[in-house]
């Protein structure tokens, strides 16, 4: 189009080719980093997903290795392989962090949320909610004559499952801890 | 402590500004005669002289600055050496511990700010874990991928007395990166080069970082293999200009021989590079007939841009002497028909002599002041240092360099100011050497503050100003794709360069006459302090070759008559 080809995608107010080089299909990947428990180590992870355009879907982090003073960092994420791949080495590459581990890939895992559902009903709607609860082995944790609040745990798709259910039969308030996931087998 | 700290680290250079929050390591500086001190006149310029000095000596810069504005001034220098993975060390003043998050005078969140823009930062809350912290702070600036690090120390921090550890006796972070390379790999690569028909080395800033050796044993394959061989502009004096393999820089205003060998070969052997942006061009269309070997230390750096077939995680030096006698073990085969077909189509790239120009006798073109500069400095022990822009990328074109460690320029941040100060770095590093900063007017604008110190230290710099009145490369992008709307891109009221050296107690040389030019270059090599040379050139030159943005190596603007005839076939953009 221009004596410099300036392609489709670019800006014209830039020479720069904005085009993706490499649309594919993107992918949810489980992350789990380990990191010396010190002052701004999160900020430091989330500042890199931040800086460089990654996504986060969801994030738990808490120390779980007192002695060592170790935190464990569970990341979901997504993006095509070669974003996936990249997140991966950039975050192995800071100081702090001592592994980085894709459970989406180092064969089976598993993986927990916890989530609590305040729902606001009556009536028939107020009974077919706790009897969904039951089906899906959600506690019900507080209780008044017009309101639960329900406390589900298990992998993302129940939890999401359980809110589809709920929306309609008066849901009001979430609350979820994000996933927390661990390698099947002995090591 | 802290001098200690820097004592023991083998520091003997700081480059620094006090300030409130920093006294107390200023006052262990006035008592312990051990460490230099170098006085900036702005922070900014105290990062870049430690980068000048770092990268020149491959030793870790080290800057010392206050709290609050000390720290943010710095930044931007910070970032440069991030960049360009430049060893530095910065050591700001904070507010006292129990005075944090009060907005307290002269506070600001130092390690927050500068997270994002240094491999790893620390705020010591200890005086126990202080001299620890910046033995550590070394040991990550210098290892691995080299960068800059950051230790911000409360004031009370500094007031208190607390337990000195040595280096030996530090505590071992687990920071250690892996420099030998998967031996397997490297093999397979061999082998790749066994019969390659058209190889080629591409090598970057990561063959200097490595250290020498790692030059010398790039050279000694170079020369066994008898590959062609290209660098980035970081990478410049890994291999000598003067060897015979060398096809010069490429990217956008690389050489038209290293760019048509990337884009044509089938075997492409990084070394130390990072395929950036500058380099590639189009990614879809970046070499595409070709098998790459890419050798890195950083992982991160291996299938971030462009897919390597031989990803080989390791430091520059330890791969290359692997592979080399593995080259060797396996009977130091090449494709000899092949390599000779392909240094036959080099060399017919090569007679399009890209870099030609058409001179003037009238008035002084940019290439051919560096031609002369060239000329006239070339034997001497030389270290160059550049601004950023047009002048720049001519720098880069019509400058050899024999040796790493002799260049020294903002490749990956592109930061205007940074060749005045950088070369203070580098003259106190080497104080016997002759140091010239390539300059354009408007970047040397960015940093003249620090002309002061280099007339306060004796420091015999050569500012070399190649003045067109404009920002050069701005106006270039304007003229060529903004429709010549030159938008803000010229200098009005630009200061007389003569009575502004004067005024910082140099000497001041102006010439524009291309008749004077050489009496004029070494009247300035000449002069036993620091020098402002204000050349005034030719204020619409361009700067070619050109890989428009986003175009392949392939599609190369050669000069002023390839872009007419590109601006009349079109117009949407340009007219």
């Amino acid at each position: 189009m221009s004596a410099l080809k300036i392609k489709k995608g670019s800006s014209k107010h830039s020479a720069y080719d904005l085009r993706n080089p490499n649309a594919e299909i993107i992918e949810t990947h489980t992350l789990a980093v380990v990191v010396d428990n010190e002052a701004g180590v999160l900020a430091r992870v989330i500042g890199l997903f931040s800086g460089r355009g990654y996504n986060i879907e969801s994030l738990t982090v808490a120390e779980v290795d007192h002695t060592g003073h170790r935190s464990r960092i569970t990341i979901v994420t997504t993006g095509t392989p070669q974003v996936i791949e990249q997140i991966k080495a950039q975050l192995g590459r800071m100081v702090p962090v001592h592994r980085v581990q894709d459970l989406t890939v180092e064969g089976p895992s598993v993986e927990r949320e916890l989530a609590l559902f305040k729902v606001s009903a009556t009536g028939e709607k107020r009974l077919e909610a706790l009897r969904l609860a039951d089906i899906f082995r959600a506690n019900v944790v507080d209780s008044t004559l017009e309101s639960f609040v329900f406390s589900v745990a298990g992998a993302t798709e129940k939890i999401e499952a359980f809110a589809d259910l709920m929306r309609p039969l008066g849901l009001i308030e979430t609350a979820r801890t994000g996933v927390a996931a661990l390698t099947r087998g002995p090591e | 402590m802290v001098v200690q700290a820097l004592k023991d680290q083998g520091v003997d250079v700081v480059f620094g500004y006090p300030g409130g929050a920093v006294l107390p390591i200023y006052d262990e500086i006035f008592q312990d005669q051990g460490i230099k001190h170098i006085l900036v006149r702005h922070e900014q310029g105290a990062a870049h002289a430690a980068e000048g000095y770092a990268r020149s000596t491959g030793k870790p810069g080290v800057v010392l600055v206050t709290s609050g504005p000390g720290a943010t001034n710095a930044v931007t220098g910070i970032t440069d050496a991030l960049m360009d993975s430049i060893p530095m060390v910065v050591l700001s003043g904070q507010v006292p511990t129990f005075m944090i998050g009060s907005d307290a005078f002269q506070e600001a969140d130092t390690v927050g700010i500068t997270r994002p823009c240094t491999k790893h930062n620390w705020l010591v809350k200890d005086t126990d874990a202080l001299a620890g912290t910046i033995h550590e702070a070394f040991h990550v600036a210098t290892s691995g991928r080299p960068g800059p690090v950051l230790v911000d120390i409360p004031k009370d921090v500094q007031f208190a007395s607390g337990t000195y550890v040595e280096p030996r006796e530090a505590p071992q972070g687990h920071y250690n990166p892996r420099v030998k390379g998967d031996i397997e790999m490297i093999t397979e690569m061999v082998a790749a080069m066994e019969t390659a028909e058209r190889p080629i080395f591409y090598t970057g800033g990561g063959v200097i970082n490595s250290g020498n050796v790692a030059s010398q044993l790039l050279r000694e394959f170079v020369e066994a293999t008898g590959f062609p061989i290209t660098s980035t502009l970081m990478g410049l004096g890994a291999y000598p200009a003067s060897g015979k393999h060398w096809l010069g820089m490429l990217g956008m205003h690389g050489l038209y021989e290293a760019n048509m060998a990337m884009h044509g070969c089938d075997l492409m052997i990084n070394v130390g590079a990072r395929f950036d942006d500058r380099i590639t061009g189009r990614i879809a269309d970046f070499s595409p007939h070709s098998a790459k070997a890419h050798i890195d230390i950083d992982p991160s750096s291996i299938n971030k841009v462009i897919h390597v077939d031989y990803p080989i995680i390791g430091d520059v030096g330890h791969v290359l002497e692997d592979a080399l006698r593995i080259w060797k073990a396996r009977g130091r085969k090449v494709n000899k028909e092949g390599l000779a077909k392909w240094w036959a189509q080099i060399e017919e790239w090569q007679a399009i002599n890209c870099l030609t120009f058409k001179n003037s006798d009238q008035i002084i073109k940019p290439q051919h002041a560096l031609q002369r500069l060239e000329a006239l400095t070339k034997g001497h022990d030389r270290y160059i240092c550049t601004e950023v822009g047009q002048h720049q990328m001519w720098a880069a074109q019509f400058l050899g360099f024999e040796d790493p460690h002799r260049w020294m320029t903002s490749g990956g941040l592109g930061t205007m100011g940074y060749g005045l100060p950088a070369s203070i770095g580098v003259q106190v590093a080497h104080p016997e050497s002759l140091v010239i900063n390539v300059a354009g007017d408007a970047s040397f604008l960015m940093n003249l503050q620090e002309l002061g110190t280099a007339s306060q230290y004796d420091l015999p710099v050569k500012q070399f100003i190649m003045n067109n009145e404009r920002l050069g490369m701005v106006r270039q992008w304007q003229e060529l794709l903004h429709g010549e709307r030159y938008s803000h891109s010229w200098s009005e009221a630009l200061p007389d360069f003569v009575k502004l050296a004067e005024a910082f107690g140099g000497k001041g040389i102006q010439v524009s006459d291309p008749a004077d030019l050489d009496d004029a270059i070494m009247e300035m090599i000449r002069y036993d302090g620091p020098v402002i040379m204000d050349c005034l050139v030719e204020k619409h030159e361009n700067c070619f070759p050109m890989i428009p943005s986003g175009e392949p190596h392939n599609s190369m603007l050669l000069g002023d008559a390839s872009t007419q005839d590109a601006i009349g076939t079109t117009g949407a953009v340009l007219v």
